[in-house]
């Protein structure tokens, strides 16, 4: 047996102290100890996002940071965005265009959109489906999403449609060199 | 028949869906979120061997482990009995298996521990004793005479009688229409050609999750995600031998489905556990459980054969689907066969089917369930007569267009339908006309005829005394469909959209309603929230008549006011009306409950431009358009969402999905990172083009929209593919690999 | 008399007719009255009591979910096909 540990960290705010197993992950200590149940567990292996939460400012899958990891740390999840009154505009956008249908990628991806607009205020297209590229949803196609995001982008309106290329790997380069290592998400 | 109406308000526009502002801020409640006092953890113990008898299983140790429990195996199913056992017997191995296992992941015993650790530990305890056998996880060679067969008590079912010997062929069928043989004659140019698929799985983000709780008295709560709540009570009550009402059913959030959550796969397990254990039990599966052991789409062999005359009019078409069902018999070559040739008239068919069982994952329904690799087939092989003719393919596809009362191979009849108009559309598309340009690119096309479901809804609407509606209804919301169902209720009763609030019913509080399934909720269930609605204003007629003493033929309803015409004292509004209804006599509840018969029809036509590296084979997709047939868009922005992620989910049949297995049957990529399914960086924006062909037998002409648009992707991108670069891969996914083996490079 | 088209592979039993006609305002009306023309036809078509659950009925073109049960008109045309099934 294994003893459980205390660990204090500031959470959407708060100053929390709560007791987690050594092995326990920061997805299992929200959801499970804190209910905090917002984040979602899809995969359990860092391979589909739905999970994701800001920790220190980094996007990071929480199902692959433990929960004793976050001591002394600030994590925002979902529950966390909005305030009492009134949504962000990046969650009016999502619910304005649609940018959801069964809703289980939505605090994921709202959490990685946010993490993207935090850092580059007015990202391109192909930076914004780069960017989420680590978030799966299965339901919506993207499509709204990414018009979403970019509706919240300072002087963007509906994009043309073209049959130019999506950018991709070019992007993806611009993202990792504007951003330092460990700005990128993690695993 | 019914009229259809016009001048609408609610029903077109695009409010916010009502459950959008819940799941933005993370307090949308999901199976996985049911946590009740005292809740304990089961974990279910899975074969390790893709088919091996059981000779034994000792659970002692497991029981014994500080901190368990419950543990339970097939022994503490009730005792088989009555007639069909062995029908009953392999519904219950499915569930937990008695003496064989047939897959890589086949239930066998369960526990209910405080914590997932000693849930581990404790299957860890657990000691089963196998007779390892030898797998078949190769369609072709589970036919052949010398297979190891799966069950002994198999004999192929076909209309020309139940076959004789063990076979792992279940069932075996053949259509033929006009004479084929004459039709290849007649045939300038016949292509022919064999196609495979692998099986490639719904990929819900959600995994499957049951909480179940027993009450004093016996009766059993589940808290389910599903696309059917009833599926789910039917089930448990034959497999515990339960009485119906015994059991509710509670629908959660369901974290996406797409035809993978109308099976049920731990909702026994859990209802089990949670009476040996007598505490409340959630039973969670793992993604990779979620892979091995629950069904996936078949994957397929099939050969396709048609033929067409130098002025490009089609004259036979045959095909062979082989299909796999999985460890049990049902998969869906039916479906396949009647949709592939169904767009198109043609006067000579065959069309034979086989089902076999394989020692893999028992398929389930995904999204227009077997067939989008019927389409695939039957599109590309359109696809190569029109270039080998010189027909542009959308004139190609109108030229042989099925149009009303046109008939199918299988015989049945084309009614109602909007298959010319979406080739049109097609055509005219801003996507259409835009010429592609550029080395290495190239344009498919790729065209689809799936029907809607009608079926069982129910709908029950009760008028409050402030004037608002609140209705129940039996569907589960698997995408939208509190909102659109409301928006029709709200249409018909004159009401703005927040005046009328739609809820999910467990299977206690509401009346039977098939699962949201079938591309059919939206229509079924939408025509039972308006003959509800029309029953609500039937009875407020009633009563304004007896508040206002005149006959009730008198009062007229007309966009949410009850009047008397050509007397303006006789006027109230819903709202005024509603107010006076404490005052005036018993509370107004209506009820809408339909059986549609019929399947309603929908077609849609897609366009990809795609960019092939020639040096690597990787594939980008520039351009993607579907367009559809919608009827009616109830919601328009919810039927793009539709068309949308349904086409993504056909990009990734088309490029990357596809389950692996070695030759012991064991899955080789269950994660999301080795089956990879398409990213936010996979795909371009999707156009959407909805063509509104009423459909008659809807009151405001809406069609099922969901599951049609899976269908179009492979063969477009197969096509645009092949434009590109001249390879013409007949084998999904459309690997990088695959396109280099095809042009010979590798 | 209803028609009933005759699957192809059940041509065996009415020696090689493609389409025969039945009296019975249901589908299992007229599969009785071709049993007793056509012996074995039943027993192709149905198991105990019911349509076979690999079998669904086309009446008109139209697909039923009433089986044996469903209503047929003096002219109607009746055709067996797999079972179809949405997801």
């Amino acid at each position: 047996m294994t003893h459980k540990q205390i660990v204090t960290a500031t959470i959407n705010g708060e100053l929390t102290e709560f007791l987690c197993e050594p092995h326990q992950s920061l997805l299992s200590c929200l959801r499970d100890v804190l209910s905090l149940t917002g984040a979602k567990e899809g995969c359990n292996d860092g391979n589909c996002g739905a999970c994701s939460v800001i920790l220190d400012g980094r996007l990071v899958n929480s199902c692959l940071v433990l929960g004793v990891e976050i001591e002394g740390r600030e994590v925002t999840t979902v529950e966390g965005l909005a305030g009492w009154q009134a949504l962000t505009p990046l969650q009016e956008a999502f619910v304005a265009y649609d940018a959801l249908q069964c809703g289980y990628c939505t605090p994921g991806m709202l959490m990685a959109a946010k993490s993207l607009l935090d850092r580059h205020p007015n990202p391109t297209d192909g930076e914004i489906r780069a960017w989420l590229a680590g978030n799966l949803c299965r339901c919506t196609g993207y499509d709204k999403i990414i018009r979403a995001v970019r509706a919240v982008v300072p002087g963007t309106a509906v994009a043309p449609k073209t049959a130019e290329a999506p950018e991709t790997a070019d992007v993806l380069q611009t993202v990792l060199e504007t951003a330092s290592v460990d700005q990128v998400k993690e695993a | 028949m019914v009229e259809i109406k016009q001048n609408l308000i609610v029903v077109g526009s695009r409010p916010a869906r009502v459950d959008a502002v819940d799941k933005v801020i993370g307090r949308a409640s999901y199976a996985t979120d049911v946590r009740l006092p005292g809740m304990l953890v089961g974990r279910v113990l899975r074969s390790p061997y893709a088919h091996a008898r059981i000779l034994s299983i000792d659970t002692g140790r497991a029981e014994k482990l500080p901190g368990v429990y419950g543990v339970v195996t097939a022994a503490d199913l009730p005792p088989l009995e009555g007639d069909d056992a062995v029908g009953e017997k392999a519904f219950r191995d499915r569930e937990l298996a008695s003496d064989k296992v047939l897959y890589v992941g086949h239930p066998i015993a369960a526990v209910a521990a405080r914590t997932p650790e000693i849930a581990q530990e404790a299957l860890d305890l657990i000691r089963v004793e196998y007779d390892v056998l030898t797998p078949v996880v190769d369609v072709l060679a589970a036919m052949k005479a010398d297979a190891p067969i799966l069950h002994h008590d198999m004999r192929t079912r076909s209309l020309a009688g139940t076959g004789e010997k063990p076979t792992n062929v279940a069932a075996h069928f053949e259509q033929v229409k006009g004479d084929p043989g004459q039709g290849f004659a007649e045939a300038d140019v016949i292509v022919d050609r064999e196609f495979r698929n692998p099986m490639v799985h719904q990929c819900y983000l959600e995994p499957h999750s049951s909480t179940a709780v027993w009450s004093d008295n016996g009766g059993l709560t589940l808290y389910v995600t599903t696309q059917g709540t009833f599926s789910v009570r039917s089930h448990v009550v034959r497999l515990l031998r339960l009485s119906m009402s015994q059991v509710k059913v509670v629908p959660m959030e369901v974290g996406g489905a797409f035809g993978g959550k109308n099976s049920s796969y731990v909702d026994g397990v859990a209802a089990m556990l949670a009476r040996k254990a007598r505490r409340p039990v959630k039973v969670t599966m793992s993604r990779p459980e979620t892979f091995m052991a629950t069904g996936p789409n078949s994957g397929s062999v099939l050969r396709v054969k048609m033929g067409a005359t130098r002025d490009g009019h089609l004259t036979a078409a045959e095909a062979t689907l082989i299909y796999e069902a999985g460890a049990y018999p049902g998969s869906p070559v039916g479906s396949g066969s009647h949709v592939m040739f169904a767009p198109y008239q043609i006067p000579n068919g065959r069309l034979e089917g086989y089902d076999v069982v394989v020692n893999k994952p028992v398929v389930s329904s995904y999204r227009a369930p077997g067939a989008t690799q019927a389409c695939f087939v039957a599109e590309q092989v359109i696809n190569e007569l029109a270039g080998t003719l010189g027909f542009d393919p959308i004139e190609f596809r109108l030229l042989n267009s099925v149009k009303e009362g046109s008939e199918t191979v299988d015989g049945t009849v084309h009614r109602h339908i909007g298959a010319i108009e979406v080739l049109q559309a097609a055509k005219a598309s801003p996507h259409y006309t835009t010429p592609l340009e550029g080395p290495n690119r190239g344009r498919g096309v790729g065209h689809a005829f799936w029907g809607n479901w009608g079926a069982c809804s129910s709908v029950t609407m009760t008028v409050n005394s402030d004037g608002t509606v609140s209705m129940v209804m039996g569907s589960v919301d698997i995408t939208g469909t509190r909102t659109s169902i409301a928006m029709q209720a709200a249409e018909t009763l004159g009401l703005p959209l927040d005046r009328v609030k739609c809820t999910m019913g467990d299977t206690d509080s509401i009346g039977y309603s098939d699962t949201s399934g079938g591309s059919r909720t939206t229509v079924a269930t939408g025509h039972a929230a308006v003959k509800a609605a029309h029953d609500v204003i039937d009875k407020m007629r009633e009563r304004a008549a007896q508040i206002w003493e005149v006959d009730v033929q008198a009062v007229v309803f007309d966009a949410g006011i009850f009047h008397v015409p050509d007397d303006l004292d006789k006027t109230l509004s819903f709202q005024a009306l509603a107010e006076l209804l404490p005052r005036t006599g018993n509370v107004v509840i209506g009820v809408g409950n339909v059986d549609v018969a019929d399947w309603g029809s929908c077609f849609g036509t897609h366009i990809a431009d795609v960019e092939v590296d020639p040096e690597t084979g990787k594939v980008t997709l520039l351009r993607y358009t579907v367009v559809q047939d919608v009827g009616k868009a109830i919601h328009p922005m919810q039927v793009e969402g539709q068309l949308q992620g349904g086409a993504t989910q056909g990009i990734g049949w088309a490029l990357y999905e596809g389950y692996e297995f070695d030759a012991a049957g064991q899955m080789l990529n269950p994660t999301l990172l080795d089956y990879k399914i398409p990213t936010a960086l996979d795909v371009p924006d999707i156009e959407t083009i909805l063509v509104e062909v009423p459909y008659p037998h809807h009151p405001f002409g809406a069609r099922g929209v969901g599951e049609n648009p899976i269908m179009p992707p492979p063969a477009a991108i197969a096509e645009a593919i092949y434009q590109a670069v001249g390879a013409r891969v007949c084998d999904l996914p459309i690997t990088p690999a695959r396109i280099l083996e095809t042009l010979g490079i590798i | 008399m209803a028609t009933v088209v005759v699957p192809h592979l059940m041509r065996d039993l009415t020696g090689g007719l493609a389409r025969v006609e039945a009296p019975g305002h249901t589908v299992r009306a007229v599969i009785d009255a071709l049993e007793e023309r056509y012996p074995g036809f039943r027993s192709r078509l149905c198991e105990d009591d019911a349509l076979s659950a690999v079998l669904t009925i086309a009446v008109d073109g139209k697909v039923s979910r009433l089986g044996l049960m469903q209503p047929v008109g003096q002219s109607s045309e009746i055709r067996f096909l797999p079972v179809i099934e949405g997801g």
